[in-house]
């Protein structure tokens, strides 16, 4: 596994092209593409979910994928990703494609299609051990149809279907834990990951693949219309998110938790709240309990973290 | 050589003989033992197929799919609830033209939920762009089988197709059946024709499932449904090259005694066997009976039912399904459609029988053969609909 050295990679051919129609600061092509970059020791297959990501890459008679590119539909994309893996492997067997042909299978599927609809498919094949990298793209809500909320977006969220009203804050529930499910189906390689850290992210990619079996990579992905954030600020705000705690970044390797990065002095929630217009009514005079409430609940959840970490260091 | 086996033992046999690369299934009854069958002939290393054993239908078909598009020769099987979870995915296999084999223990769908043979699945997915081929016997269904690959897999077709035959009245007897050697089938089908694009082709990368909106989206659909038009002709070379092999012949149709026959009954799988035996009975009654079993549903062969009922005076299409809060059954729309601007038309009456594997005894035939006579003494059907062998 190579050092990440950015200047060589800004050297290589781009797997992912532009003239695409994500949005104006999107987060997800800058993502993926760091995720190919890291990966451009092997030849690669991307399996994609319905999504943003998928709807904005591929308006026929163009594509962004300069690799071998795949999109059946929403909730499937890791059943995909079992049927080309499985594929690949046969054609092996049968003696179809050279033994010495190497590829990695790269999913990529927003929170919807991970959290939601396609837990199922994702269990699946993670239980069954396809060897594929799976790159969630979270951006915390169903942003391709309009806002909606799904399983992944944040206690007190403003999004269309978990509206601000007189007697409702925005999402009730907080947000499920993915890579901890992920994780409990005793997969090599789990981590999270942030664009605002792209070195810790690439590692973690060329990590992932260097594993024969599932592995699975969390990549906070702020989305500025359903966020409302500043399209200027999206690498901030992913930032903040990682300097707050509120998205740790960490990997569980081989059941090892691990800290790759720690915040020298962690920021308030308020300090990412506030870069965010899916929480403007918990700034308003009278809801700092919630604001405390969601402070509480990152606080926990690190020091849960922290206390994985060190246990993990006696095994 | 002769075996006797149950069905879905056999057809995991013909899957053995085809050696997919490919095979990615879930259970249910009644073809369960399909996939079963075929999980032993991988663990006992008869087969170098990849089974992945999904934990869904919709993955089945989603697995498959990509399989499929990464140039390998893909099967499954499935039934009723299976069949309906895959729905979404049946559309997307055969827009994408990936063709896949998947065998089909016809069952009821819930509500209530029944096990029993039923055609409702099939015709459920009648509009998803898969081709089908029904079959009445064992044999039938094991030859289809073989047939269905070599089929779906030339170049001039390109779809995925769906084996039919009937959940336990087909899929759980024990019929003798004559197969081919491993290798006969081997040599016949010969290796998956390379599709032109491939998932796994990295040196020259495609993208697949792309985005078509209000200004391509049409396009591809019209030349979808142009590419039906190639598969009767293959149907028809395959069936063939398959009678030179081993002397069985199939068509799109099978015509019994339809000659002279004023009453025809149009059925399919497992009923056409009842009616062809009530036919010989009532002949011997000097009635004047036939009956047309389809053995290839999609492409609807609309061509060659107008030539084969063109002789009858009344036609009852017995249907296994019911449109529910529709005109009739699935199969009659459909016969009606292919006669509705021929001149000197058949009176046309439909029958639903066997709904949730009630037997359809040969009484049940005579009454049918019965409402086609009392329509030509009528001048017509009065219901156009009729269930038969249900308590009213």
């Amino acid at each position: 596994m190579a050092v990440i050295n950015i200047k060589n990679l800004t050297d290589l051919e781009p797997r992912f092209v532009g003239g695409h129609r994500l949005c104006a600061g999107c987060n997800e092509g800058t993502i993926v593409r760091q995720v190919l970059l890291a990966a451009h020791e092997y030849e690669v297959v991307v399996l994609n979910a319905t999504g943003c990501l998928e709807v904005t890459t591929s308006v026929y008679p163009y594509t962004s994928w300069n690799v071998p590119w795949l999109h059946e539909a929403f909730e499937n994309v890791a059943a995909a990703a079992s049927g080309a893996e499985a594929a690949y492997k046969a054609l092996k067997r049968f003696g179809e494609i050279p033994e010495d042909k190497q590829i990695k299978f790269i999913a990529f599927a927003g929170d919807g299609g991970t959290y939601d609809i396609g837990l199922q498919a994702l269990s699946g094949a993670l239980e069954r051990g396809h060897s594929f990298l799976y790159v969630l793209l979270d951006n915390e809500a169903y942003m391709n149809t309009g806002i909606q909320r799904s399983s992944s977006t944040p206690k007190f969220a403003w999004t269309t279907t978990s509206p601000v009203g007189e007697v409702s804050p925005g999402k009730t529930q907080p947000k499920k834990n993915i890579v901890e499910i992920v994780a409990a189906h005793g997969v090599p390689y789990v981590a999270t990951a942030s664009p605002s850290h792209y070195v810790d992210l690439m590692t973690k990619v060329q990590k992932a693949l260097s594993y024969d079996g599932p592995t699975f990579l969390a990549v906070y992905s702020n989305c500025n219309r359903g966020h409302r954030n500043d399209t200027a600020l999206s690498i901030k705000v992913a930032r903040m998110a990682v300097e707050t705690n509120y998205w740790p970044l960490y990997e569980i390797e081989e059941g090892k938790y691990r800290i790759t990065y720690r915040p020298r002095k962690p920021q308030p929630i308020e300090e990412w709240l506030k870069l965010q217009g899916r929480f403007s009514h918990l700034m308003k005079p009278g809801n700092q309990d919630r604001v405390q409430e969601l402070q509480d609940w990152v606080n926990s959840k690190w020091e849960l973290l922290q206390k994985k970490e060190e246990f993990s260091k006696t095994l | 050589m002769k075996v006797a086996l149950e069905t879905n033992q056999l057809i995991a046999l013909a899957m053995k003989q085809i050696e997919p690369h490919v095979v990615a299934a879930y259970p249910i009854t009644p073809s369960t033992e399909v996939v079963q069958e075929f999980s032993q002939y991988v663990a006992n290393g008869d087969v170098k197929t990849e089974f992945v054993p999904v934990e869904s239908e919709h993955s089945a078909m989603s697995a498959c799919l990509a399989a499929s598009l990464s140039g390998a020769r893909v099967m499954t099987a499935t039934a009723s609830q299976g069949l309906a979870f895959m729905w979404e995915m049946l559309h997307i296999a055969a827009a994408s033209r990936a063709p896949i084999v998947t065998i089909v223990a016809n069952r009821a769908l819930s509500a209530p939920i029944n096990i029993h043979g039923d055609h409702a699945d099939a015709m459920g997915a009648r509009d998803t762009g898969w081709l089908q081929l029904w079959a009445e016997t064992a044999q039938e269904a094991y030859d289809n089988t073989i047939q269905a690959i070599k089929i779906a897999e030339d170049p001039r077709v390109r779809f995925p197709m769906l084996v039919n035959y009937d959940g336990f009245t087909t899929s759980h007897a024990v019929e003798t059946v004559e197969i081919l050697e491993d290798e006969q089938v081997r040599s016949f089908l010969g290796a998956a024709p390379k599709p032109k694009y491939s998932l796994l082709d990295t040196e020259n990368p495609a993208s697949f499932g792309v985005l078509a909106l209000q200004d391509y989206y049409m396009e591809f659909r019209r030349a979808q449904a142009e590419a039906y038009k190639n598969v009767k002709d293959v149907v028809l070379e395959v069936a063939e090259d398959y009678a030179k092999l081993t002397g069985r012949k199939y068509g799109i149709l099978e015509e019994y005694k339809l000659d002279d026959a004023d009453v025809v009954l149009v059925a399919m799988n497992s009923a056409a066997g009842t009616a062809k035996e009530t036919v010989d009975l009532l002949r011997k009654q000097g009635k004047k009976v036939g009956v047309l079993k389809i053995r290839l549903f999609r492409p609807f062969p609309v061509e060659e039912i107008r030539c084969a009922l063109g002789n009858a005076k009344s036609v009852v299409v017995m249907d296994r399904a019911y449109t529910y809060g529709g005109p009739s059954g699935p199969l009659f729309e459909e016969i009606a459609t292919a006669l509705v601007n021929e001149k000197n038309k058949p009176l046309l009456g439909n029958v639903i029988a066997g709904l949730g594997g009630r037997d359809i005894t040969m009484e049940d035939i005579e009454h049918v053969f019965d409402l086609g006579f009392k329509a030509l003494e009528k001048g017509n059907f009065e219901p156009l609909v009729s269930w038969v062998g249900v308590r009213e």
